[in-house]
């Protein structure tokens, strides 16, 4: 096992070596990251909308329970709300819950291009398919997860608002307050830079999954199970690592 | 022409080509027939460079292939077409998009040039009109269609088929054959041809070459393979029962 984890490393970087290397004609390049961005990126904006947005009146909810002290003023409610959003959930667990949506995606793509020796026909023509198929996605992923990390800490503080301001558990006006106390706009530019990290290591792990499956649509389904499970484990690592670098 | 010159081929432990030797010639259409499993797509995938061989050497007319670096063989790769056994379209091109990739991405033609170099080639294979379908929306021939077309859009010097006529019917599977005649008689290019399609033997066969267990077993044409005197041979030509009629029919 950790023969074969080791393996799967060395195979990664090699393909990486590959995905980054030789880019045919940019033109075409420009035009696949485009629809990439639209397929990739614009298509999760939605479920990322709904999940931030329902995590933020519910950590608003929590908070105000837990919270519930005379001793603790009120706009700190808006202040945990702000801070859970912007430096774990819209960063950490949005990328945790795209690793299963555009994870799999780009896997079960990938394999089943390569099952159906879409990928020998790109190689046949001379062309490299690592880069063909993965650059493309890597740079729209790593370009477009920043700004919905931005879009969900924007949503999830507005559906804190819209629970505090429908149920009246918090003044509107406290929870705005908390909202701006000790606000660093550094925490804003940590999440972003946890958001475009996530992308990539989503994409290239997902890419190497698919673009090594062999046999059938069995197989196809398993690199796709592989791939959200490693783009996750590698998600929590990564996340631990930048915090005590960019945190600490 | 493709010579290939003691080939040996194994995975893992197990010799799927052994001492392989064979030449095809240009302007012809050359076969590679056998049973499933005897190693003829392993010899096709071999001679595009998809499978590496453990010894032995590819010639591309004078080129060494399995001597050629990377890039080089990148550039040989521009020469070659090749039509998959299951088209091996891209899924989320349009058919004139599929066509246009090679262009796109190794020519430096202009938009109106592209455009009538894709029109040519859907017209050439008689496709004009479903440029704007995606493979989904084919039929199992058309598939294969636009596959010949993506082919040889770049005039390739050598085109492979594996078992092109795999899935279709009989009337379908006749037009590819004749289609990939005539462009290989058109464009004078070496044709290699996978199949175990015995009307396409007996169409296309100029050169065949019949692999059994890993080895060249017999090679002939087309008037050859009726009478040859091989066990091995004769059990697989005429196993089927409309095969075996036509032969004493033919006696």
């Amino acid at each position: 096992m950790i023969k074969k984890f080791f393996e799967d490393i060395g195979r990664y970087f090699m393909l990486m070596g590959k995905v980054f290397s030789h880019p045919e004609r940019l033109c075409v390049y420009s035009r696949r990251t485009i629809f990439e961005m639209e397929a990739l990126g614009f298509n999760s904006i939605a479920l990322t909308a709904i999940i931030s947005a329902f995590i933020g009146a519910v950590v608003v909810l929590q908070m105000a329970i837990t919270l519930e002290s005379a001793f603790i003023p009120d706009f700190m409610i808006g202040y945990s709300a702000r801070e859970v959003m912007v430096l774990e959930f819209s960063s950490t667990v949005v990328a945790l819950i795209l690793a299963g949506k555009v994870g799999s995606n780009i896997a079960s793509e990938i394999g089943t291009m390569r099952i159906t020796e879409q990928i020998d026909a790109l190689e046949i023509m001379g062309v490299n398919s690592a880069s063909y198929l993965i650059l493309p996605k890597v740079v729209a992923t790593v370009l477009f997860f920043p700004l919905l990390t931005l879009f969900s800490i924007i949503v999830g503080v507005v559906g804190g608002f819209a629970i505090a301001y429908l149920t009246g558990i918090i003044l509107p006006g406290d929870y705005i307050e908390g909202l701006f106390y000790c606000f660093e706009p550094d925490s804003i530019v940590y999440a972003m830079v946890k958001g475009a990290v996530f992308a990539f290591l989503i994409t290239t792990i997902s890419a190497y999954w698919g673009y090594y499956a062999k046999g059938n649509s069995l197989e196809v389904g398993r690199a796709s199970t592989h791939a959200v499970v490693a783009s996750s484990v590698a998600i929590m690592v990564f996340d631990l690592v930048l915090t005590q670098i960019m945190r600490a | 022409m493709i010579r290939v010159e003691h080939i040996y081929k194994s995975f893992d432990s197990r010799t799927v080509l052994e001492d392989v030797s064979v030449e095809f010639e240009t302007g012809k259409t050359n076969l590679i027939i056998g049973r499933s499993g005897s190693g003829k797509t392993v010899l096709l995938k071999a001679m595009v460079g998809l499978h590496g061989v453990d010894s032995g050497s590819i010639y591309f007319d004078d080129v060494c292939y399995t001597e050629l670096d990377f890039e080089h063989r990148k550039e040989l790769r521009k020469q070659i077409g090749m039509i998959f056994q299951g088209g091996a379209l891209l899924d989320s091109s349009t058919v004139r998009e599929n066509v246009r990739l090679p262009l796109d991405l190794f020519t430096k033609m202009t938009e109106g040039e592209k455009r009538d170099r894709v029109d040519f080639c859907l017209e050439r294979v008689r496709l004009q009109g479903a440029d704007r379908l995606y493979p989904s929306e084919l039929s199992g021939g058309m598939v294969k269609r636009v596959a010949i077309a993506r082919a040889i859009v770049l005039n390739p010097r050598y085109l492979f088929c594996d078992e092109p006529n795999s899935g279709l019917d009989p009337q379908t599977s006749v037009v590819i054959d004749e289609l990939i005649r005539d462009i290989t008689r058109e464009y004078n290019i070496t044709t290699i041809i996978n199949t175990h399609d015995m009307n396409s033997v007996m169409e296309l066969g100029e050169k065949i070459v019949y692999i059994h267990e890993g080895r060249k077993w017999w090679e002939g044409t087309m008037d050859d393979i009726l009478n040859a005197e091989n066990k091995e041979l004769n059990d697989f030509v005429f196993a089927s029962a409309m095969a075996q009629r036509a032969k004493s029919v033919k006696r």
